[in-house]
């Protein structure tokens, strides 16, 4: 049963269904939780029948159905008697956003919009089949696994500062790539520099609004600006990866006698091998990605510089919204480490944490959650409130509502390309079909979603970005 | 006996898929996974890959079997329309995989599938065969 004990906190009982061993808890508001479907509900109570999970199986804002973990869902599990398991991550292990600041302002871009969007379209590979323009060898791939974004920069893609400003310096400690599959490589290395398909995309923005003055101007933002939102992830070798541990850890939960409720929530408990082999595959496909997306935004920076000389593209922030790490939380007042599982969620920790670059130590990091093709996207700062109610999370984008299927009966590519051109958007996709998917009415209100984050205090508001170009796989 | 049905899906795709035989089965969700993503009549007979696969179940085995065609789609960047899969009892499948390298200009993809996820994933036999799945795309 649910049941509202506060704005924005519904708490799922824990006669839900057998083996729960603690409540859920769901944060949206009366009007986003009428949108959340009731199998998202049953994802939220078998996270909770997992063993070592700690205060509540949860979901943000924008949860909506997935597969094992709801998508929006976050968990932890104490070290001890708790597990780690792939569908708390999900098959495109570190799927994530980065966003870069042009300190160009919006006058200077516009004109310039479209010839630029082809040209960042056509130089980022994407699309189903694409190939990189770089040939990575196995030895320098393996690099990558282990070192992550640190190697794009140390090739050359991208500055020293990038580093400090991405979640964990672009780089999860006990990476062990010899717990990558052959195959997992076969696909990773063409890969490496592609932004993929679906809901991955590229998008010029706009600063529309500033909410926090202070803090805009730390995180680099303002009024007018224009910066580069990329989403994507860890492609093929990160789908691969998730693919080969879950069927071995389906046979750990035998071993270990773990009573599933749905075979896609395969585990094993932390500190055995089957654990610390996935977690170590999982880290290397997590450095992969951030890898990949400081290579592409390196890129995107290359084609701005030519149209606009000589500019200073600074990265905000990188942050991850589907991985499980390993973090110091405080449980009834005691400090554990703890596995926390985000499966579309967004770390959002506030002052102090070390973990937060000590540029923005004193404020909190920034959180970032992209809108759709036609509404905004929002920059947030993490807060304290947050490691309190949710181990230190957001929400990590809008939410889908309505399935593909749907959407491309609902609306045709074309004509969501020519409405979103008649708001000023210039969308670019391999095919219209995709823009079909993508439609703006498929995705709930980003604003509502940010704005239950905003008011239940787990990050605040400090800037809002609204899309002028978008090229889409 | 044979073919499949796409059920709905907030954000992934759900199929079901059916045949006359454990073999049909396997064939029509195959079937599936490339329709899933592209219009299947837009794909050639030019190339064939031959799969082989032991499992020690036949769930086991039809996991492996999508997860292997969706390996195969990825790394040969190769889309297909075609499949012969034959079995024997101790749940080794041999199967031939008909299609074409990937040309972007005359293929259009609505969505590119990721990876097979265990979620709802299913096996079951009574009049006839049936496969259900979700897939990550």
């Amino acid at each position: 049963m649910l049941k509202k004990i506060d704005d924005n906190i519904f708490e799922l009982s824990m006669d839900h269904r057998p083996g729960m061993r603690v409540p859920g808890r769901i944060f949206v508001s009366d009007a986003l939780l009428e949108m959340v479907e009731p199998g998202t509900i049953d994802q939220v109570a078998n996270v909770a029948t997992l063993p070592g999970i700690v205060k509540y199986s949860m979901a943000m804002p924008d949860a909506h159905l997935g597969y094992g973990f709801p998508i929006g869902g976050v968990a932890a599990f104490r070290e001890d008697g708790g597990v780690i398991s792939p569908g708390g991550v999900g098959f495109d292990i570190n799927c994530g956003v980065r966003l870069l600041r042009t300190g160009l302002s919006h006058e200077s871009v516009i004109p310039r919009m479209a010839e630029l969007l082809d040209s960042l379209f056509h130089e980022i590979p994407s699309g189903v089949g694409s190939k990189s323009r770089l040939r990575v060898s196995e030895r320098e791939l393996s690099e990558v696994f282990h070192t992550g974004a640190r190697w794009a920069v140390e090739q050359g893609y991208g500055v020293e500062a990038d580093l400090e400003h991405c979640e964990e310096n672009g780089a999860l400690d006990g990476a062990d790539p010899s717990q990558v599959s052959v195959k997992a490589r076969k696909r990773g290395r063409p890969q490496l520099g592609t932004l993929g398909s679906g809901n991955h995309f590229l998008e010029i923005q706009r600063v529309e609004k500033i909410y926090d003055e202070a803090i805009a101007e730390r995180f680099g933002l303002f009024e007018g600006e224009v910066t580069v939102m990329i989403h994507c992830g860890s492609r093929g070798a990160g789908h691969q990866i998730c693919t080969d541990h879950l069927l071995y850890l389906n046979r750990a939960v035998q071993k270990y006698k773990i009573d599933l409720p749905d075979k896609q929530l395969a585990c094993a408990p932390l500190g055995t091998p089957e654990a610390e082999n996935y977690f170590g595959a999982m880290a290397s496909a997590a450095n992969y990605a951030w890898a990949n997306r400081q290579i592409i935004g390196h890129w995107t920076g290359d084609v701005f510089r030519r149209y606009f000389g000589d500019l200073e593209m600074r990265l905000v922030y990188d942050v991850a919204h589907n991985v499980a790490k390993l973090e110091e939380h405080e449980v009834d007042g005691q400090r554990m480490r703890l596995c926390v599982h985000r499966k579309g969620a967004t770390r959002a920790f506030g002052p102090g944490r070390a973990e937060v670059p000590e540029a923005y130590r004193d404020v909190g990091q920034p959180v970032l959650i992209p809108g759709s093709m036609g509404t905004p996207s929002y920059v947030l700062c993490g807060s304290t409130r947050a490691l309190d109610l949710t181990f230190g999370s957001a929400c990590h984008g809008s939410g889908r509502i309505m399935s593909r299927t749907q959407a491309k009966k609902t609306y045709a590519g074309r004509e969501v390309m020519a409405s979103l051109e008649r708001l000023g958007i210039k969308v670019m996709a391999t095919q219209p079909a995709i823009l079909a998917e993508e439609a703006p009415q498929v995705y709930k209100p980003s604003g509502d979603v940010v704005d239950v984050v905003h008011n239940l205090g787990i990050a605040r508001k400090v800037a809002q970005l609204v899309p002028l170009g978008v090229a889409k796989g | 006996m044979k073919g499949y049905e796409f059920l709905e899906h907030t954000a992934d795709v759900f199929f079901r898929a059916y045949g006359g035989t454990a073999e049909e089965m396997l064939e029509s969700s195959a079937s599936a996974l490339i329709a899933s993503m592209i219009d299947p009549s837009t794909v050639r007979e030019e190339e064939s890959w031959k799969v082989e696969l032991e499992a020690e179940s036949l769930e086991d085995l039809a996991y492996d079997w999508l997860s292997e065609l969706v390996f195969l789609f990825d790394s040969e960047r190769a889309v297909f329309s075609r499949f012969e899969v034959s079995l024997d009892g101790n749940w080794r499948l041999d199967a031939t995989v008909w299609g074409e390298r990937i040309d972007r200009k005359r293929h259009l993809f609505d969505c590119e599938v990721k990876a097979v996820t265990l979620h709802k994933f299913q096996v079951k036999r009574d009049d006839r065969w049936t496969l259900q799945a979700v897939l990550d795309v």
